[in-house]
């Protein structure tokens, strides 16, 4: 079994899946749960300034689309930071710090965006034993309208601002949460590092409306007849948060910055995906939410795993190895022509590809009456649709050989070029200077 | 209550009273909401579907199973009933795995199909239970048809006929519409009354006449002529009346009769305890209603049910799920024999079977005997045509047809069983009913 011993900045945990600061880690009993299964560490649910706490919903919370046998596919909450009180968390985190300490505790943060309300938590936060904190500048509902949350997380002044106050005053490692609900995310990211931040971690969760009632006519979750947009998140936001993390790990201004990935990870193999695209580390909640703590137990076996067969005996040697392959579209080789093949022996004629590819794409599929599906290469630009649809992964693409002509284009098939050098390219002849 | 399974000869209430309600209850029960949604997850939505193309009646099932996916069950059952109107009764009684499920695609990669004929109950049931119809009646045409037989043949074709806009009179020979769906079919396919359930709500179309206990041809009912001097058109969809014989002698034995009758029988039944079974049964034959006898049999507490059949089990016109029904009840199916006496004074005692062999001329008889002891013999071995106006033409047995169902003669139409084309299956015969509608309809208009 590999060794899947974390390191995130200075943080050790025994292995890289962290739950997310969420309801699962809103109070000591859920996470001495959690670390009894085995996690390898917590992101404490957001702790807000003292006082009165902050007073959540009693209607739904929830919503969520499913997909086939009602798999939860992606989750929307309208929950806001923990609502209770500051003085319980700090003694609870303390308490289980103190019982795990090779788990790895994080506390999430989200006070008034002023220089005193940080001040004055970061030393209490500090005093708990806990290993570092986490700037919850993504939650998009609820307290973005109180000026927290992805109301600071949508203007890099302010992250930078914060963060460095939170550097000036506390010496634990800080991680940035970072919102989605931004055009660049690379804008964000690099304020937090201009702040000084250690680590960011994406994405938090994304303005969504999961469904609307159609007989109340309503969002869902309603709350006496009104909805409001939520947090969405869960395996459906998987690839808009992978892109995120590839964009930050690839940027030069950003590239190095330690980053924990969030969005989705549900199996051992998105983790995987996740931390070949540059994060560190996991974090993890609507997987947990959806199935309890023990899900935990598979991402680890699945990981190790896959170390294992990858020879990998630390996840540094994981961590960003997919960056390098994450380009510019313009870089990519116009010269890799490929054609769908269906393999017949596994093909069970359906027909899907084909009324993919006749309805919706190149016509490149030719049906006998006899229902047998073949691929017509001088009509196939490889869009890879038919391998998509298909339900039992019959269809795989070929690569034609340097030198093989093309029957679609007539074209032999040559070296790599790209669209920076292509003749239909108006900047091309620039760029070839 | 003295009878047990023991008892010997032909006896009532072999078994405790509540054996009855659970031994003839509802042998695949209907899927709930959850079970049905997830059933039908399972459908691709296949391009041009097998599934579609095995049915006879050519229902759009990839259709029908994403609308009950979408949670529209009734909108699921509006388009299986236009393409069959006893979409209800097909999804209890179609031989699936032949068709629709033998053919769809999940088999080639799991060999579980999408469970077609469930779905396809939970969405006609569905509707059904609304006691919604979900027609209405084309403007009158002033014009009238007669069909003979209300079976499905008879029903689907009176159906569509009415839905065109003309006034339908249905004559039936027996006391209840329906048929086999009503008089044939094992009843723990169709139990809860559906098959009038069925008819009921059929006729809510309106512009529908029944007329039970009529007969063509018999002596104070009416003829073919009659009927063609007082409808525009005939439909002739009376079935099979007859019952092969094993041309035996001693086939006239108390204890034999044909399948058919003890199913009839059986199905009419006000009280099954009261219905009497021997204690050693043998049923003759390999269809499905060689099977459907076997198995009630053994359902009403008949000791040893043992059904011999002439060919092998990979012949047997009864499915492999429906021989594997009967095996899983306890009948014991012998193959590759066929009867060659009848023992026995007065009543059966016995019935000698021999091997059969493939010979060049068909199967012959080998040498090789045994005798199985019977209280009761169920003869299963094809049912024939009745007696047919004779300007009718019969071919092979049974009514030769054109196309859509045209007989040799002017203005009549014929489908279902009676007639030689396609399998003898309910949705074959609401296939023929409804095909000979349309082109009823387009011969009124056009005339």
């Amino acid at each position: 079994m590999a060794d899947l011993t974390s390191e995130f900045i200075g943080i050790k945990s025994p292995n890289p899946f962290w739950l997310a600061s969420a309801p699962p880690t809103d109070k000591e009993y859920n996470v001495r749960r959690a670390f009894e299964a085995g996690w390898g560490g917590v992101v404490w649910k957001t702790l807000g300034s003292e006082g009165p706490p902050v007073v959540n919903v009693n209607g739904p919370r929830y919503g969520a689309i499913y997909g086939a046998d009602r798999r939860l596919l992606g989750l929307n909450n309208i929950e806001l930071i923990t609502d209770r009180p500051l003085q319980t968390n700090l003694r609870e985190i303390k308490a289980v710090k103190q019982d795990y300490p090779d788990r790895a505790i994080i506390v999430s943060l989200m006070v008034p965006c002023d220089e005193e309300s940080w001040k004055a938590i970061l030393p209490l936060v500090e005093e708990t034993g806990a290993d570092g904190i986490e700037l919850n500048f993504g939650c998009p509902h609820g307290m973005a309208e109180r000026g927290m949350g992805s109301a600071v997380g949508q203007v890099p002044e302010y992250i930078e601002m914060v963060t460095r106050w939170c550097k000036q005053y506390c010496s634990l490692p800080v991680i940035v949460k970072l919102t989605p609900n931004i055009t660049d995310i690379r804008r964000p990211a690099e304020a937090a590092k201009r702040g000084g931040a250690d680590a960011v971690s994406l994405i938090n969760t994304i303005n969504s409306i999961t469904s609307v009632d159609l007989d109340d006519f309503a969002p869902e979750p309603t709350i006496d007849g009104k909805g409001t947009h939520g947090g969405y998140c869960g395996p459906a936001v998987k690839p808009i948060a992978l892109n995120m993390v590839a964009e930050i790990a690839r940027d030069p201004e950003t590239a190095g910055l330690p980053i924990s990935g969030i969005g989705g990870v549900t199996t051992w193999r998105d983790a995987a995906e996740f931390m070949a695209l540059g994060a560190g580390n996991v974090q993890v909640c609507t997987a947990a939410m959806t199935y309890g703590f023990k899900v935990v137990q598979e991402m680890i076996s699945g990981l190790s795993d896959y170390m294992d067969r990858k020879g990998f005996t630390s996840t540094s040697e994981l961590v960003g190895r997919a960056v390098p392959n994450v380009t510019d579209w313009q870089y990519l080789n116009l010269n890799y022509v490929t054609k769908a093949e269906i393999n017949q022996d596994d093909c069970i004629k359906c027909g899907r590809c084909y009324a993919a590819c006749e309805d919706t794409s190149h016509q490149a599929i030719a049906v006998t009456e006899d229902r047998v599906y073949s691929v017509k290469d001088e009509e196939c630009v490889a869009c890879n649709l038919c391998v998509e649809v298909c339900p039992v992964e019959c269809i795989t693409m070929r690569k034609m050989d340097k030198g093989e002509v093309d029957p679609r284009t007539g074209e032999t098939v040559g070296d790599y070029a790209n669209w920076t050098s292509h003749p239909n390219n108006p900047s091309a002849a620039t760029a070839a200077e | 209550m003295s009878n047990s399974q023991l008892t010997e000869g032909i006896a009532p209430a072999r078994l405790d009273p509540e054996s009855y309600c659970t031994n003839f209850a509802d042998h695949a029960p209907p899927l709930g909401t959850q079970e049905a949604r997830i059933a039908a997850d399972r459908c691709y939505f296949c391009y041009d579907a097998p599934c579609m193309e095995a049915c006879p009646t050519a229902i759009d099932i990839p259709l029908f199973i994403r609308q009950i996916s979408t949670g529209t069950p009734e909108a699921a059952a509006k388009t299986i009933f236009d393409q069959n109107i006893m979409g209800g009764m097909c999804a209890r009684v179609c031989p699936t795995e032949n068709l629709c499920e033998g053919s769809c695609v999940r088999m080639d990669s799991e060999g579980e199909p999408v469970e077609i004929g469930a779905l396809q109950r939970f969405a006609t049931d569905t509707l059904m239970a609304k006691q919604s119809h979900p027609y209405t009646r084309a403007e009158r045409t002033g014009k009238s048809v007669a069909v003979v037989g209300a079976g499905p043949a008879g029903l689907a074709c009176a159906h569509r006929l009415a839905m065109k806009g003309h006034e339908v009179t249905v004559y039936d020979a027996r006391s209840k519409p329906g048929g086999l769906n009503e008089y044939g079919i094992a009843s723990y396919k169709t139990p809860g009354g559906f098959a009038q359930a069925e008819v009921d709500w059929l006729m809510q179309i309106g512009g529908i006449t029944i007329v039970e206990n009529w007969q063509l041809g018999r002596v104070g009912d009416g003829d073919l002529a009659e009927l063609l001097g007082d409808y525009d058109a005939v439909f002739l969809g009376m079935g099979l009346s007859g019952v092969n014989a094993l041309r035996l002698e001693g086939e006239d034995k108390d204890g034999i009769r044909p399948a058919t009758e003890f199913i009839a029988e059986l199905r009419q039944a006000s009280d099954l305890a009261e219905l009497p079974i021997g204690r050693d049964v043998v049923v003759i034959g390999g269809g499905m209603t060689a099977v459907d006898a076997a198995v009630q049999s053994k359902l009403l507490g008949a000791l040893n049910v043992t059904l011999v059949y002439r060919r092998s089990r990979a012949e047997m016109p009864a499915s492999t799920v429906e021989q594997e029904h009967a095996l899983t009840h306890g009948v014991n199916i012998i193959e590759n024999a066929a009867p060659i006496a009848i023992h026995g004074n007065g009543a059966v005692r016995q019935v000698e079977f021999a091997y059969t062999k493939k010979g060049e001329g068909g199967l012959e008889m080998t040498e090789a005997t045994f005798k199985l002891s019977a209280d009761q013999v169920f003869k299963a071995i094809g049912q024939t045509l009745g007696d047919m106006p004779p300007k009718v033409e019969v071919a092979g047995g049974k009514i030769k047809v054109d196309g859509a169902g045209r007989t040799s003669v002017e203005r009549v139409w014929a489908g279902g069983d009676c007639t030689h084309a396609g399998e003898d299956l309910t949705v074959t015969a609401v296939a023929q009913g409804r095909d000979a509608a349309e082109e009823i309809h387009q011969f009124l208009m056009e005339g």
